[in-house]
């Protein structure tokens, strides 16, 4: 094993454990609020840091290329459309959790549905 | 080299199963949609990865291009459906 072959390696470990964090956020965090941080961040360094042990593995080719724009593509948009969800979320009542009492108003926000969602710990 | 590939797949076949819990059980609508994206992003990792191990990442890359952009032209799509236009119109009019 050549040095570029030790360094795919161990992005693509190190892209499967940011993964990694990323599903156990999703799946652990109170909230569905604090449950975007987890899909929008962790998830867009570990895929960068995958597909880019991908791209050394590869070499200087149109595929590493590819994988490339790939790469830009995601990080441009993944934490857009989770800030599109969590605005959608907001706009239409879904109360954030946390410990203190109920939000101000905000006349961007929908009358709450009546029972409050639950936080699902 | 192949088997650490193979290794790897594997566990990213269980990472991606991970939030298939929030898809079935999240007690909102939009918790199953953010598991949703969660799952198609990874899952654009272990196609690459998959295409490495056949030796056609020429052919999979394309895949994979697509599956981002649908990806996320679909989240944006369901993020706009199910925002809230009367309560945008209710703040542009109090504002004014």
């Amino acid at each position: 094993m050549n040095v570029s072959e030790v360094l795919a390696l161990v992005l693509l470990a190190a892209g499967a454990f940011f993964l990694l964090i990323g599903s156990i956020g999703v799946v652990r965090l109170p909230d569905f609020y604090a449950r975007t941080h987890a899909t929008s961040k962790s998830d867009t360094l570990g895929l960068m840091l995958a597909l880019l042990g991908l791209g050394i593995h590869e070499g200087i080719t149109l595929n590493s290329a590819k994988l490339v724009v790939v790469v830009v593509f995601v990080a441009l948009t993944n934490p857009v459309g989770t800030h599109a969800l969590a605005r959608a979320a907001y706009q239409s009542g879904l109360q954030p959790w946390f410990v203190g009492g109920p939000l101000p108003e905000d006349p961007t926000r929908a009358e709450p549905a009546g029972d409050e969602p639950e936080g699902g710990r | 080299m192949d088997t650490a590939f193979a290794v790897i797949a594997v566990v990213l076949a269980v990472i991606i199963a991970i939030p298939f819990y929030r898809l079935v059980v999240g007690p909102t609508l939009f918790d199953r949609l953010l598991g949703a994206g969660a799952i198609g992003t990874k899952t654009l990792v272990l196609i690459c990865l998959v295409g490495v191990m056949y030796g056609r990442l020429d052919l999979f890359i394309d895949i994979t291009v697509a599956y981002a952009v649908l990806n996320f032209i679909g989240n944006l799509a369901i993020a706009k459906y199910f925002s809230n236009p009367k309560a945008e119109e209710r703040a542009m009019e109090e504002a004014s």
